[in-house]
């Protein structure tokens, strides 16, 4: 098959991390704080080198957007496995105000110009848990999409598509071009080792800006504030069922 | 002896029962990590202590390592090695030399495993970068303000700070370490360093005529149980013609090494003390940049060795870097270091700058005390030693960051010309170059800690911190370390603890949530996580960080020792002390262990 993956990756605060409001409540703190690849990224990404070992993709390739340092999340996709990397260029206040939506313009476009045929995203990223990129990327395109995967197998020129969902799992057949996004039980991710951390130096990455796509990074969002979420109150027991009522009552809740 | 509040008395009785027994034998009351009985799941599974060769799950997977040559390369990204490679590449672009410099380091990213006071004297910076400043070196703070006093219950006693004094601070930066380290990290890689954070070494390669061949990473992709995953890999070999040892206090490489080459026939077991900090946003009006404190006394007694510093760091918000540091040779079992630092920020003058603050971080590292006496040799075939692991810091002064800098460069300086010379007949395949021991002899470093080395071991009579206060008061200050005696330690640490009926519990105050806290609280703010699924170290003692507990067993009679081994910040101390001596501190799957930032 002469099929070509592209990978989303996004580089975000590490999961381990304590993370501290910035003084100014404009934002979280992210100067030197440790940063890693989505979780669910990871997840996409082995996947796509799972189906090219399988000789069913031709060619992986991974794109982020965001500064100078998400060159370091697409290395460690090219450690991975994928073939070569694409930087889109997005830094300063353009960065901070990054969304979903201007996410999923820049990769239709990519899809478009690098002639993709499958599109494999994480099903969300972990610092804004927004779950939106795959389902407007594929809606941008026009494309059938498998949400929240946790098993993908290509069949003739569909998708087969295990889906997780409340009830259950969902198994649907899609047509191929398509966009599937990772949910956690689709793989286990490999490990980045260090001999593939080398080989990934020599490996390509482009670099693009979103002009050159025609996406405009502009948000239609702006941030009010950033605030810790307020401390637990302790709660109050009751002896008996009157009391209960009583207190309800007192709080004006009935 | 345990930091966390939950012991029972049971548990001090399997810990009491412990300490009188010698040796290898546990008391039949803790369940045993070395009897294999089947009702009880064993402590480690590592393959140093059970060997894969004999078992069945290993049988059949792949074991070859991909392998790849350097000319250098360095085990540990900081001050020393960082400042070796840059060294390296300085002198090979002035000769016109290429040298391949990998540096591979455990921590996730440069600098996430550093931590440190810090108080910064920078003569070896100027000597590796004269122009540090221009290239945007993160020394922000000079010190403006130098205090010094001895702390009791409810007073603090101020002590002049007279120039000539190791303490005295004049010159010096206030730095956030691991912010530091990170900028060498950036001027290393931009000289053309090969920087590989993420990668632990965790096995020294030896030639066949016993020289130093170079690393191993680790393998990763192994369960707890000691099985490989589906996602096992092998790690990967890195060879060089020398290699530098720069694991900082302890490492667990440096331990292997000791032995193989018998560097401490020599000399005195290295000493060493733990160091915890803290880092906190203040209320600003109490924020003085620049001011450095340093106390002695409460809530130590006088024979406990030990000391806080509290340093105000001018970085843009009113922070304070805070901490605690003790010396392991402490007799106490029931002591706490953890909970003497969380006791000690009650006292009223320390209190005052941290009452409407907030605490951001949370960190502990063990640190050498054994200055001169504790020097091993320092250059094997095939390897040398640098930094504080085999341990250069200055005592009095707290200061070992510029010392390991400059250990790093005169190995760079000793290495660069055996290397790169084509005609050299080597005896050995790896390169020995006691020319680095030589130079060495002939630094600063030599000299300053020969001037100071009576210091730390004059604390070792009856008055204690009285008596060494005296005698630097004298020797030191007057005489500059020129007395011709040098006094010894007192034996490992390890061997220190006395038996827990000989010594009277000490009280804690129960954390306040505000000014003090618990243990686990701090380990969720030092950020530290690594794989839960991997096998870990046997051990029996305790950790700043939570990861020895006993436990009731789940049958109901008797406890059980559990290693929480995800809780491990790295700070050695459980290896040093452990009276046994039967922890070996392995490296854990690479980019695991804390995630300090500027600590």
């Amino acid at each position: 098959m002469s099929a070509r993956v592209l990978v989303g990756v996004k580089r975000v605060i590490d999961y381990a991390v304590k993370i501290r409001v910035k003084p100014d409540r404009t934002g979280v703190v992210t100067d030197g704080v440790k940063h890693s690849m989505n979780p669910f990224c990871e997840i996409a990404v082995e996947e796509a080198v799972k189906l090219k070992e399988k000789k069913l993709v031709k060619e992986v390739v991974a794109v982020s957007c965001g500064p100078q340092q998400v060159q370091e999340t697409i290395r460690t996709a090219l450690a991975m496995g994928a073939d070569r990397g694409i930087h889109v260029e997005v830094s300063g206040k353009d960065y901070e105000t990054l969304g979903p939506l201007q996410v999923s313009k820049i990769l239709a476009a990519l899809a478009k110009k690098e002639q993709a045929d499958l599109i494999i995203l994480g099903k969300q990223a972990i610092d804004d848990d927004c779950n939106q990129t795959g389902q407007m990327t594929a809606a941008l395109l026009d494309w059938p999409q498998g949400t929240f995967a946790s098993e993908v197998n290509i069949e003739a020129d569909k998708l087969k598509v295990v889906r997780e969902i409340d009830g259950g799992l969902e198994t649907i057949k899609i047509n191929l071009p398509a966009v599937v996004t990772a949910d956690l039980r689709l793989n286990t991710p490999r490990y980045a080792t260090l001999p593939n951390i080398m080989k990934a130096k020599k490996k390509k990455i482009a670099n693009v800006k979103p002009a050159d796509l025609g996406v405009d990074v502009s948000s239609r969002l702006e941030v009010l504030k950033v605030d810790e979420p307020p401390q637990r109150q302790a709660g109050v027991k009751v002896e008996t069922v009157h009391d209960l009522v009583g207190k309800l009552k007192e709080a004006g809740r009935i | 002896m345990f930091p966390a509040c939950r012991y029972s008395l049971q548990a001090r009785r399997c810990v009491g029962a412990l300490k009188a027994v010698q040796a290898e034998h546990v008391a039949p009351q803790v369940c045993s990590t070395r009897s294999s009985s089947s009702t009880l799941s064993r402590i480690t599974t590592h393959y140093s202590v059970y060997p894969r060769d004999k078992d069945p799950r290993w049988e059949g997977v792949e074991m070859e390592r991909f392998a790849d040559e350097a000319d250098v390369v360095i085990v540990g990204g900081g001050p020393a090695g960082l400042s070796a490679a840059i060294r390296l590449k300085q002198l090979a672009s002035q000769h016109e030399k290429e040298l391949r410099v990998c540096v591979v380091e455990k921590a996730s990213q440069i600098g996430a495993h550093t931590l440190s006071g810090a108080c910064l004297e920078p003569t070896a910076l100027s000597e590796l970068i004269p122009d540090w400043k221009e290239r945007g070196a993160p020394l922000n703070t000079p010190v403006t303000e130098d205090k010094f006093s001895i702390l009791t219950e409810k007073y603090r006693i101020p002590v002049p700070i007279l120039p000539g004094l190791p303490m005295n601070n004049h010159g010096n930066y206030l730095v956030r370490l691991g912010h530091f380290v990170r900028w060498l990290g950036e001027q290393a890689e931009e000289l053309g360093v090969e920087l590989y954070p993420g990668y632990a070494a965790s096995e020294v390669l030896f030639h066949e005529d016993g020289s130093v061949k170079g690393i191993a990473t680790n393998d990763v992709g192994i369960a707890k149980d000691g099985s490989p995953k589906d996602v096992f890999e092998r790690g990967m070999e890195l060879h060089a013609k020398v290699t530098l040892f720069g694991e900082g206090c302890h490492g667990h490489l440096a331990k292997q090494l000791y032995k193989q080459f018998n560097l401490r026939g020599n000399c005195e077991p290295q000493t060493y003390a733990i160091g915890l900090k803290e880092l906190w946003v203040i209320d600003e009006k109490k924020w003085c940049p620049g001011r450095t404190e340093h106390s002695v006394g409460w809530p130590l007694n006088r024979n406990t060795y030990g000391g806080s510093f509290l340093y105000h760091l001018n970085e843009g918000e009113p922070l304070v870097a805070l901490g605690f540091v003790v010396g392991l040779d402490y007799t106490n079992p029931y002591l706490s270091p953890f909970r003497e630092f969380q006791r000690w920020k009650h006292h009223p003058s320390i209190m005052s700058t941290l009452e409407g603050g907030n605490r951001i971080a949370y960190g502990a590292r063990a640190l050498n005390e054994g200055g001169f006496q504790s020097i091993p040799k320092l250059t094997f075939p095939g390897g040398m030693l640098i930094g504080c692991s085999p341990g250069f810091m200055n005592v009095p002064k707290i200061k070992g960051t510029h010392t390991a800098m400059k250990s790093g460069m005169l190995a760079a300086e000793s290495a660069f010309s055996k290397i790169t010379d084509e005609n050299l007949q080597s005896e050995t395949a790896g390169l020995y170059i006691p020319e680095y021991e030589e130079a060495f002899k002939k630094s600063w470093i030599w000299k300053e800690l020969y001037s100071v080395r009576n210091i730390r071991p004059s604390f070792h009579n009856y008055f204690g911190l009285y008596g060494g206060m005296v005698y630097t008061g004298i020797f030191y200050w007057i005489l500059r370390g020129k007395e011709p005696w040098t006094l010894k330690h007192n034996g490992l640490d390890a061997d220190q603890l006395k038996p827990a009926k000989d010594c009277t519990p000490i009280e804690y105050p129960k954390p306040d949530g505000k000014i003090s806290f618990d243990l686990l609280s701090s380990v969720a703010l030092s950020g530290t996580n690594h794989e839960h699924d991997q096998p870990f170290c046997p051990a029996e003692t305790q950790s700043f960080s939570c990861v020895y507990e006993y436990v009731p067993l789940e049958t109901g009679d008797g406890m059980r020792l559990q290693i929480n081994a995800q809780n491990c910040v790295h700070c050695k101390t459980c290896d040093i002390k452990d009276p046994s001596q039967n922890i070996n501190w392995v490296v854990p799957e690479g980019s695991g262990g804390p995630a300090y930032n500027g600590m």
